[in-house]
């Protein structure tokens, strides 16, 4: 498969009154061709800032790419000036938000706002690309686009608003789309359509998504892999399966465990990860999440943890997987789901030293 | 649409009528009459004068004779300027007025929105403070200080412009200034504002996405949005503006409308007091009304009254 997106050592943060925020801590990963990539994390990990750095969405100053790499293609969009990213935005990479009610402009109109991209990216004219955005509109599901396109943002609903979102994103055919948590805003049976909606147009247009969200049950239904972020670091990558019957890092265990199930009885009570976010201002010294993990070790407290590679696809950044670490037991509800992977290798591979 | 206006200019006349009650009376209540002096009029005189303008009929009747008149757009005559009716005035004040007034609400509109918008887009840079500097100065120094700099300045150091009186266009450079100048720097400031309240939006982070410049991003996205406070502004901006100036049309000895309404006042000129209001009225009614509309032009999401899109 060819690699469309390869983000190396990417660090980035915003200068504020107070100081330097490093919203992203060293992150790498790569993303293929055709794939969907579930990025999860609580607030405030770090998840919307990566992927809007992979745009350069991000206002700067006060944010600032102070590391790293991000090879789309090939090339580095670290480097690329704003008149160069203008070329890319939209056209090669493009951005689905959260609140369909705020991201359309209310006073123009639905089809201007798609016709916009095509005339910009597409050369076409302004009468093909009329036609070509009703027929967008209705390949995402809208009925009697022609009527639609000269109707205003406010005279849609909600789902219909994201759809029309969904429309500006793929116009100008994509490689690349970033899904910023677009379900979080809908209600839960608009949120299935638009699941299936992008779902579908992947599959029709070989585009690779990286979707962000919170929601672990949207995370199965989507994803071929997941990255769980955390204090601005990926701390476990790996399949959908992997991270569902095999997680490894205590913070995945977390998030799982608080993730309610058909099957958990009701006396049981939902665990939550105690605690708040690190400041990322000053991250702690040694595994970030140390202060809120009960599985944490002397050493989480003093060395950052190291990379360790537990299958070809799946990693994990946690002391627990090293060789001296004691045999620790996940919580009930996700021993309940655990299952050998015939893909584990024997033993977990120290891929990276912390730093 | 049709509908929607002609409610409004239902409602207009009910205002109007309000305030033409409110004026009549106020104005009957305040000690003092036209005729008033340091001298005293002799009773017979002023009986006889009162008996010439009507004053002498019981209010009620005062009151139904002046209704019926401004129907038919008479305002009756000045009592303080014999020989001259109140119409008179207005025809000969309102003209030059207006001129005056949009050529100071022009240069507002213009150097206003210019400066917010760059003051937005250069926000906390030095570009901002300078205009907000300018801004400041705009909304605290009075008109009257404004005048008498702008004509020591250009016309009498520098000599680009006359000093004053009302003849040509260079007549009417200095008072457009000075009389512009405190709403140009409210409609800055509105238009800073208002700005960066837009460029927060979400939809502005679409535009980004969607790889377009940053100029076409702000003209297409940004400014339009951004006007609607001003727009609102503009309403009593412009029927202010367009009656004129009491202090600008005294400093640079313009024949406006300003100083009828405030010497009417003080010389207890009933018919021109009342005339002067009523127009005053008319004009900001009016105004407020285009102002609405505008907003509905402006913004799709505000529907006029009632009315189904398209109606």
């Amino acid at each position: 498969m060819d690699k469309i997106l390869e983000v190396k050592d990417l660090k980035v943060s915003f200068q504020v009154y107070g100081g330097e925020v490093q919203a992203v801590r060293g992150v790498s990963f790569d993303l293929f061709k055709g794939e969907t990539l579930a990025v999860v994390g609580e607030s405030g990990s770090g998840k919307s800032v990566l992927n809007q750095t992979v745009m350069k969405l991000i206002p700067m100053p006060p944010g600032k790419i102070t590391g790293g790499q991000i090879l789309f293609h090939g090339e580095d969009i670290v480097k690329k000036t704003d008149k160069e990213m203008e070329k890319i935005r939209g056209k090669e990479i493009s951005m689905i938000f959260q609140d369909p009610m705020t991201s359309l402009n209310p006073t123009m109109k639905v089809g201007h706002q798609i016709t916009e991209v095509l005339l910009k990216h597409q050369n076409m004219s302004s009468h093909q690309a009329k036609e070509r955005a009703v027929e967008l509109l209705r390949l995402v599901g809208i009925p009697m686009p022609e009527k639609r396109i000269n109707q205003y943002p406010h005279e849609f609903s909600g789902g219909m608003r994201q759809r029309a979102m969904i429309a500006i994103a793929l116009a100008a055919n994509p490689s690349l789309l970033i899904a910023d948590e677009p379900t979080t805003a809908l209600d839960v049976t608009i949120q299935a359509q638009i699941l299936e909606l992008m779902k579908d147009l992947q599959k029709k247009m070989d585009t690779s998504i990286i979707f962000i969200t919170h929601d672990l049950g949207v995370v199965a239904n989507v994803a071929d892999r997941v990255a769980v972020m955390y204090a601005g670091q990926i701390v476990e990558i790996g399949t959908v399966d992997e991270i569902f019957y095999d997680p490894r890092h205590p913070y995945t265990w977390g998030l799982l465990a608080s993730m309610p199930s058909l099957d958990s009885s009701h006396e049981e009570e939902l665990t939550a990860i105690p605690g708040t976010p690190p400041d990322l201002t000053h991250p702690p010294k040694g595994d970030a999440f140390a202060a809120r993990n009960k599985y944490a070790l002397a050493i989480d407290f003093e060395e950052e943890p190291p990379l360790f590679q537990v299958s070809e696809t799946h990693f994990a950044k946690t002391w627990l997987l090293h060789p001296d670490a004691p045999k620790v037991e996940p919580p009930e509800a996700v021993k309940r789901r655990m299952r050998k992977l015939s893909s584990t290798f024997e033993k977990p591979i120290l891929v990276k030293e912390g730093n | 649409m049709v509908k929607y206006i002609s409610k409004r200019l239902l409602y207009m006349i009910v205002s109007l009528l309000i305030i033409i009650t409110a004026t009549f009376f106020l104005m009957r209540i305040a000690p003092g009459n036209p005729f008033t002096s340091e001298k005293k009029l002799p009773p017979e005189i002023e009986a006889n004068l009162n008996e010439h303008y009507g004053l002498d009929k019981p209010w009620y009747v005062q009151y139904g004779d002046y209704l019926v008149r401004i129907v038919q757009w008479d305002f009756g005559p000045s009592f303080k300027y014999e020989s001259r009716t109140v119409n008179d005035l207005i025809n000969d004040g309102f003209p030059v007025s207006l001129t005056l007034g949009l050529e100071a609400i022009l240069f507002a509109v213009a150097v206003g929105i210019v400066l917010g918008v760059i003051a937005a887009l250069r926000h906390n840079k030095w570009q901002d403070y300078t205009a907000m500097i300018i801004a400041v100065f705009g909304i605290s120094v009075p008109s009257f200080i404004m005048a008498t700099f702008l004509q020591y300045i250009f016309a009498i150091k520098l000599g680009l412009f006359p000093v004053a009186r009302w003849e040509t266009f260079s007549h009417t450079v200095l008072p457009a200034l000075a009389l512009g100048a405190t709403p140009m720097a409210f409609i800055a400031r509105l238009t800073r504002s208002s700005m960066l309240e837009v460029l927060s939006n979400d939809y502005i982070k679409t535009a980004k996405a969607k790889g377009l410049s940053r100029g076409a991003m702000i003209m297409k996205h940004t400014i339009r949005n951004a006007l609607l406070p001003v727009v609102s502004y503009m309403g009593p901006l412009a029927a202010g503006i367009i009656t004129g100036s009491f202090v600008i049309e005294k400093i640079f000895g313009i024949p406006g409308l300003g100083s009828h309404f405030v010497l009417s006042i003080s010389n207890r000129d009933y018919t021109v007091i009342m005339g002067v209001t009523v127009f005053y009225s008319i004009l900001l009614l009016v105004s407020i009304l285009l102002v609405d509309i505008a907003y509905g032009l402006i913004d799709p999401r505000i529907k006029l009254a009632g009315g189904k899109k398209g109606e």
